[in-house]
């Protein structure tokens, strides 16, 4: 496989609506030379629409789709020239796993030498080449999902589009998978576009995610900027999980201070005075053993537990903040954890985080 | 007897009337018409030479062999334009596109037959319309000859040749389809090289059954072919019943079976007929 570069992606205000239905509202976003974008978002929240669109199988309301500058927008699939990994693979039953690999070449009427040439490199890529004669039937899912990635790439499409590439694997094969699509990623350099509704392949595959909801790109950002900083309750909630605070805010010295009931908590950020809405991951929650000292100390009982292997989940039940999740490394737990027992929770003030609430 | 012995048994008792019943009416007469074939008018394989010999017995069986194909490949033709169309319907439209192709064969065949003969006869609807609106000027032979017995042929199969290839097409993934497409495949070239191979023991099962039917058919070529033109079926009716030669009318029933079990035989190693024809499995 040449080392081509990938092609930018333009969408411009994208809009799919079904009668009285919207599935995308006007969704802006660009995708650069070579990144890995994934599309995030529970099922209904438009992202396998938008895929469609860019793929050219959905006509668009309204909007602009742009590759590199040019508009796609009225673009046939067969004409937009971009790879695509569906959502169960796809594959054509009646040919052996090198015509699979071979068809995009055939269609494009390429001379049986160059075509064999490029089949055998990108089974190879996906280290597939002692298959190459075996019926889809006879692949595990894992071989027919490096099917399905060979042909969408051998004839090095401008984007690789993938449909929830890995839904239909089981748990272990996926997180292997990741990482193959991960190193094929940085091997091919190409644009990708993924569609998930995962969260945990979202985090682990992209340079980039784009949150969706309710048919809107909620947030678009790197992983760590997304999960660190999330802008609404909705992105804190669906990526990892999260505690919510609400309160009445106050600037203060280090950031900003929030009171709800008897109990103010400390946070990084500024906030407009009045009513504000902090996330708070579990994990940044320890357990304090007895005079220990943190920006935020709140004391509580345990009302719920459970043991992970990893670590613990605790429900802690406290006077002012509700109910307070938190995940404990089991390695470092100063107790035993039990129901009823009473704890000291502490964090610091950079780990929580003021988001919006929802818009309705 | 271990229990599952004694359960098969059971189910063969199930089986056993339907087996009699069968064997006494089906499998038994069957026999007797090969019997007949090699013992009449004397023993021996003498109506079996007529193969060979006789111009006539020949004729026949270029007749029946010539209409049979070509019903087969017409029917196949239209057949798989419906089936595509019906395949591709939504499921609404799919029930009554259906209900459409299964009606005709609750109509007896012989009033199919002489609902084509008004239709096709010198006087018939066609004609006169033709005729009318100045197309032509002599009345068109459209019946009591081969075209007349392949219209109503055609018209009798095309249901049969509908639902086998339907079957086929509805088991084909639509996201294969849409991932020819994405791949650079055009509208026709996805059809060609994905639905086309993927529907195609639907085919030659709607073939095989098409043909295997029309091999015997006897009420409309019959009525269509106003009997000038004769098929195996009604050759072997006028030997039997009007010439009274038993042996050779039985000779080629027999050979109407043998040509029905090759075909089986031949096309069933090419394609799983079982599972085409709703056997499951």
């Amino acid at each position: 496989m040449s080392a081509v570069a990938g092609h930018a992606l333009s969408l411009q205000g994208v809009a799919k609506r079904y009668g009285d239905f919207t599935a995308v509202q006007g969704a802006t976003l660009e995708v650069g030379n070579g990144e890995f974008l994934t599309l995030l978002g529970p099922s209904g929240s438009g992202k396998t629409t938008i895929l469609m669109m860019i793929a050219g199988f959905v006509e668009p309301s309204a909007g602009r789709i742009l590759l590199d500058g040019r508009d796609i927008t009225a673009l046939p699939p067969e004409r937009r020239d971009f790879g695509m990994v569906f959502q169960g693979y796809a594959l054509f039953p009646h040919m052996t796993v090198a015509e699979n690999v071979a068809f995009p070449l055939r269609v494009r009427r390429m001379s049986r030498g160059d075509r064999e040439a490029k089949v055998r490199a990108a089974l190879d890529l996906v280290q597939l080449d002692r298959f190459a004669d075996r019926r889809p039937a006879q692949l595990s899912g894992g071989q027919q999902q490096r099917v399905a990635l060979a042909r969408a790439l051998v004839f090095d499409p401008a984007l690789l589009l993938l449909d929830e590439p890995l839904s239909a694997l089981d748990k272990k094969l996926r997180a292997e998978l990741q990482e193959e699509l991960k190193a094929l990623h940085r091997r091919v350099g190409r644009t990708f576009i993924n569609v998930t509704h995962d969260q945990e392949e979202a985090l682990s595959l992209s340079d980039r995610i784009a949150i969706l909801n309710h048919g809107n790109v909620v947030q678009v950002g790197s992983p760590e900027g997304l999960y660190e900083r999330p802008a609404t309750r909705f992105v804190a909630d669906f990526l990892g999980k999260s505690n919510f605070i609400e309160g009445e805010a106050a600037p203060d010295a280090g950031g900003m201070a929030l009171r709800r009931g008897g109990t103010v908590v400390l946070a990084r950020g500024t906030a407009p005075a009045g009513k504000a809405l902090l996330s708070l991951r579990p994990e940044k929650i320890a357990l304090l053993p007895g005079g220990g000292v943190e920006d935020n100390v709140v004391e509580g009982r345990i009302a719920a537990w459970s043991y992970l292997g990893t670590g613990y989940a605790v429900t802690v039940a406290t006077q002012d903040l509700g109910e307070l999740r938190v995940h404990l490394p089991a390695w470092r737990i100063p107790v035993a954890p039990s129901e009823g027992l009473a704890v000291r929770l502490g964090w610091s003030r950079d780990a929580a985080v003021a988001v919006a609430e929802d818009a309705a | 007897m271990n229990p599952r012995g004694r359960h098969a048994l059971g189910w063969w008792a199930l089986i056993m009337p339907a087996f009699l019943l069968m064997t006494a009416f089906y499998v038994a007469p069957i026999l007797q018409v090969l019997a007949i074939s090699v013992t009449e008018p004397q023993p021996g394989l003498g109506n079996y030479e007529r193969l060979f010999t006789s111009e006539s017995v020949q004729r026949v069986i270029g007749t029946t062999l010539r209409i049979g194909f070509i019903t087969t490949v017409i029917s196949l033709l239209l057949g798989y334009v419906l089936a595509y169309r019906i395949a591709l319907a939504g499921p609404r439209a799919q029930r009554w596109w259906l209900l459409a192709v299964l009606v005709p064969l609750w109509i007896s065949v012989l009033v199919r037959a002489f609902a084509w003969v008004t239709l096709l006869r010198r006087q018939g609807l066609v004609n006169e319309g033709l005729l009318a609106a100045g197309v032509i000027e002599e009345p068109l032979a459209l019946v009591w000859n081969e075209l007349g017995i392949v219209i109503g042929m055609v018209h009798y199969m095309v249901p049969y040749a509908v639902l086998p290839m339907l079957s086929a097409m509805r088991e084909i993934d639509p996201r294969v389809l849409a991932a020819a497409r994405g791949l650079g495949a055009s509208r026709a070239g996805a059809f060609l090289r994905v639905f086309l191979p993927l529907s195609l023991p639907g085919v030659i099962a709607a073939g095989v059954l098409v043909f295997i039917f029309s091999l015997g058919f006897y009420i409309t070529p019959a009525i269509l072919g106003g009997g000038k033109t004769l098929m195996a079926a009604e050759w072997i009716k006028l030997q039997i019943l009007d010439l009274i030669r038993w042996g050779l009318g039985a000779m080629l029933a027999t050979m109407l079976v043998v040509a029905i079990l090759a075909t089986l035989a031949v096309f069933s190693r090419l394609v799983n007929l079982r599972r085409l024809f709703g056997a499951g499995g």
